[in-house]
């Protein structure tokens, strides 16, 4: 199908999406990337009258990587995340996570902050702001604030954004030492929003103990989740099969999986724990230096 | 919605056109600019026929408003092919190998295998198999089409020799 009709404007700074924000309230909506706007207006689930454009914004495309913080702003498109050498080097579970979103022409196009504010379930980067701890700039007409992840997504396709806010970008903690981390999902096809995904990271001290522990999942529950009974299942231990056995079964109880056409409550759970296993088995592998511990 | 003016530059070409802001780049392209080479399939960025390059990256023109592409350096399958009707490289190894039958979804996969052989000039199966998930194809299966992708990366190479 094809669109219904609608005002456009393009906007050339901040100040002026907001100010278009401001005008139009909630009739406007933001468009970035597109890849997931645009199918709804083809659809006509999304009705908006005016849609604000803020791809002609400059400055807002950065992807830098300072000490442990990861700035990425809301314009960098997921295949420039997905080819930075440095990022796939100190945190694979990054670039891993964002090579399974969708398929490559929409990588090319759709960004890290309409992921973000889209707040799809399913989505690699919601799981990865969640983990990571990820600080989210948010400016509107009175100022700019930050939102912490855990506060941000509220439920379905639902964040903590106004209608007349705007997110502008992300930091992420990456943590630095004797670390390793990945991001591994089940999808029914290559490119499909995946039925779960699990991306997890972790920190040995000297002894092989864990010292740190992020675990987040997609696809199991109205948001993204940080499963914290998995972490603390393995956190401070020394992380053996029976360890990790323990942290995958923990998980059951932060995940609230639904069953739709691709898969059951039932399944999800059980995939959920599969993966969180595997994806710790992994991180920990890098973490000790290994390439892959992938068994 | 009023129709607004639009300049885009296709395949090196200036082209000026209108469009209401609700118009897709694949539209416009089609209904606005004539050039139906880019095919329209699911309408709704899940098939890849209408994929074409902006900035020498593959994008579903479904998924862009015409409105959006001003000042961007568009690519169609118009553009493949020399002046002279000699065929790209790429579209050579689809005709050679059998990578079509229809042809319907063809532009799509033509215009992905241009921006993956612009980015690894001699990819394995794996990774063409990988690319063109998003490229959706209901006549052939994806053999040929795979072997199309090998014999054009050979092509390419010794054209550039």
């Amino acid at each position: 199908m094809k669109p219904p009709p609608f005002e456009y404007t393009a906007a050339a700074s901040v100040e002026e999406a907001l100010a278009a924000l401001t005008e139009h309230g909630d009739e406007a909506k933001v468009i970035s990337g597109g890849q997931s706007l645009v199918p709804l207006l083809a659809f006509r689930f999304a009705r908006p009258s005016v849609l604000v454009d803020i791809n002609r914004i400059r400055g807002l495309d950065g992807i830098e990587l300072d000490g442990d913080t990861l700035t990425i702003g809301a314009l960098a498109r997921h295949r420039d995340v997905e080819l930075d050498g440095a990022l796939r080097a100190r945190c694979p579970m990054i670039v891993e996570a964002v090579a399974q979103v969708g398929h490559a022409a929409i990588r090319n196009r759709g960004t890290v902050g309409g992921s973000l504010a889209h707040s799809d379930p399913a989505a690699e980067w919601t799981a990865l702001a969640l983990a990571l701890d990820a600080e989210l700039d948010v400016v509107g007409p009175s100022g700019s604030r930050v939102v912490a992840a855990g506060d941000f997504f509220v439920t379905y396709f639902t964040t903590a954004l106004a209608p007349d806010e705007l997110l502008v970008r992300a930091r992420f903690r990456i943590p630095n030492g004797r670390s390793g981390s990945t991001f591994v999902e089940l999808a029914r096809r290559h490119g499909d929003f995946a039925l779960a995904g699990v991306g997890a990271l972790v920190t040995l001290d000297d002894d092989d103990v864990v010292a740190d522990v992020r675990i987040g999942l997609i696809g199991v529950g109205a948001t993204a989740v940080r499963a914290s009974s998995g972490e603390e299942a393995v956190r401070g231990r020394r992380p053996t099969a029976d360890v990790l056995v323990e942290a995958a079964a923990a998980v059951d109880a932060d995940i609230d999986p639904n069953t739709d056409v691709h898969a059951s409550a039932d399944y999800r759970r059980l995939i959920a724990g599969v993966l969180v296993r595997r994806a710790l088995e992994t991180a920990i592998a890098r973490a000790r230096g290994g390439d892959d511990g992938r068994s | 919605m009023a129709a607004r003016e639009l300049v885009l530059r296709v395949n090196g070409v200036e082209h000026r056109g209108a469009a209401e802001p609700r118009v897709t780049l694949a539209d416009f392209l089609r209904d606005g600019l004539g050039l139906t080479g880019t095919h329209l399939g699911c309408e709704h960025g899940v098939c890849g026929a209408c994929t074409i390059l902006l900035d020498g990256r593959s994008v579903r023109s479904c998924l862009m408003l015409a409105v959006q592409a001003e000042g961007h350096d568009l690519t169609t399958v118009e553009g493949l092919a020399s002046p002279d009707g000699a065929l790209h490289p790429i579209q050579e190894a689809f005709s050679e190998k059998h990578g079509l039958q229809c042809g319907f979804c063809t532009p799509g996969f033509l215009m992905s295998v241009h921006e993956l052989l612009a980015h690894d000039p001699a990819p394995d199966e794996a990774e063409i198999r990988s690319w063109l998930s998003g490229n959706i194809c209901r006549c052939t299966g994806y053999q040929n089409i795979v072997e199309a992708v090998q014999y054009a990366a050979v092509l390419q190479r010794e054209a550039d020799r």
